[in-house]
């Protein structure tokens, strides 16, 4: 069904069709837009969650991993200050292996405070074990919220999905969504392995581990986290046949015989797709190559889309002060073994604009370069 | 107690017997013993309620001595007791 909504719109109404028993949240711009639609949701009777506004984020996640330890399905919705108010709990979802399910409204962390997009918050959770899923723009947030709930009950991994603050939660667009019976179809119930409502075989959850487990508990994790990208994509193979939307881990927009490929996630991607189609027309092999999944982080499936470019500009809308771009630290340690040249570009901190004639600059720059500086896009 | 791998471990810390803490001997962790003079314990009780791993146990209103098994040594025993009949000894100090 083809229908107008908005990324937050989307994300709820994902949610919506998901029904999870329980979902518990805490209003913070711009993610308010996605717990309101949901309130109007409980309201309406169009959903039986269990929905629970608590004081706090910290305590949003902590009933949701109270849930899930219960064996019901769990999701929650936040942004910036939110999503760091989180950071304890972030760790506990994961290291309990409970597979809750976030939508995450990217905004600029504070100071100085600011309401506007960039990727400082989600990727300063980067580590927290959760499973992070980047998304262009309403469609695939909506359909990797879906995507997400089915991976992260079969890899018992938390999962957080991203999509642009204000622009893509707040604007338009068209999309297509599924019948509330198709999504119910393809998540199907949930059967966790064990719970605390199971009292045919009682167990504990969350205990001290020191010395002698914590690190195996630790190490069951990550080597879960190497199985989710093969897991995502035969996930994805399955929503294909439902929807004829093709996901992975990476989409490669005309970079695997490009000379210059910008490498980026979220909304600007749109943006550069446009810029490369341009230059396309005029005979320049340009090309994108968008990152879905971050973490965990799909080395292998970037190394073939970008073994023909001459140059990559890797676009961070995050800064690791001191230190390498959080996604181009990652192209960079991948592709500099392959002797290829990696810069970097940091752009729209605090919602900043980016436009067209910034990207244009970055491959004008690639293609003919004339030791412009930048490293950071559209700054005073 | 039996040291699981990764591979055995039930997922994120999941402990999937019952009583398992039994086997985790905390006793293990103390530097201080508690030596309990029977002569000069008036067998009040007080240490037996008051210590939080239940260590000292009680048979028909006599203290007995206590299974150390759990004890880490936190002193409360010798603390509340009101004729100092409870002595904290270092543990080197000790004879095991």
């Amino acid at each position: 069904m083809k229908i107008e909504m908005t990324g937050a719109q989307a994300v709820s109404y994902s949610m919506m069709q998901i029904n999870p028993e329980v979902v518990s949240a805490f209003p913070i711009t711009p993610q308010t837009d996605v717990i309101k639609e949901y309130a109007q949701y409980v309201k309406d009777g169009k959903v039986t969650s269990e929905f629970i506004l608590t004081e706090s984020e910290h305590s949003a996640l902590s009933v949701l991993v109270g849930a899930s330890s219960a064996g019901v399905r769990a999701m929650t919705t936040t942004s910036s200050a939110g999503l760091a108010y989180m950071f304890e709990i972030l760790g506990i979802a994961s290291g309990q292996r409970l597979p809750i399910v976030m939508n995450v409204v990217n905004r600029a962390l504070s100071g100085p405070i600011n309401i506007h997009c960039d990727h400082s918050d989600s990727m300063a959770c980067r580590d927290s074990g959760w499973i992070q899923l980047y998304s262009e723009n309403a469609q695939e947030a909506y359909d990797q919220t879906i995507l997400g709930l089915k991976l992260a009950e079969k890899m018992n991994i938390p999962v957080m999905v991203m999509q642009d603050g204000f622009i893509c939660s707040h604007c338009f667009q068209n999309m297509e969504v599924l019948k509330d019976t198709e999504v119910k179809k393809f998540v199907g119930t949930f059967k966790p392995e064990y719970s605390l409502f199971d009292f045919k075989k009682s167990v504990t959850f969350g205990p001290l581990e020191l010395t002698d487990s914590y690190f195996e508990t630790k190490k069951q994790l990550s080597l879960a986290m190497d199985e989710v990208p093969k897991e995502y994509n035969k996930i994805s193979e399955e929503y294909y046949k439902l929807t004829k939307r093709k996901y992975a881990p990476v989409e490669d927009y005309k970079a695997k015989d490009a000379d210059y490929v910008i490498v980026a996630l979220n909304s600007v991607c749109g943006l550069v797709k446009d810029c490369v189609d341009e230059l396309r027309i005029k005979g320049i092999k340009a090309g994108l190559l968008k990152i879905r999944m971050f973490r965990p982080f799909p080395y292998n499936a970037i190394i073939k889309p970008l073994a023909n470019a001459k140059w990559i500009t890797v676009l961070d809308r995050s800064e690791s002060f001191g230190a390498n771009a959080p996604v181009y630290s990652e192209i960079l340690s991948t592709m500099k073994a392959k002797d290829k040249i990696v810069t970097s570009s940091i752009y729209g901190l605090g919602g900043r604009e980016i436009m067209k004639e910034h990207i244009m600059e970055i491959f004008d720059d690639m293609i003919k370069p004339k030791g412009k500086n930048l490293r950071f896009i559209n700054s005073k | 107690m039996k040291k699981l791998t990764s591979k055995e471990m039930p997922i994120g810390g999941v402990i999937d017997e019952k009583a398992s803490s039994l086997e985790y001997k905390t006793g293990a962790w103390k530097s201080y013993k508690p030596i309990r003079d029977k002569k000069k314990c008036i067998n009040c009780l007080l240490c037996a309620v008051y210590c939080p791993e239940n260590c000292i146990k009680v048979k028909e209103g006599k203290v007995q001595d206590a299974d150390l098994s759990y004890c880490k040594g936190c002193g409360i025993c010798a603390t509340e007791c009101p004729v100092k009949a409870i002595e904290m000894k270092k543990l080197e100090e000790c004879d095991l």
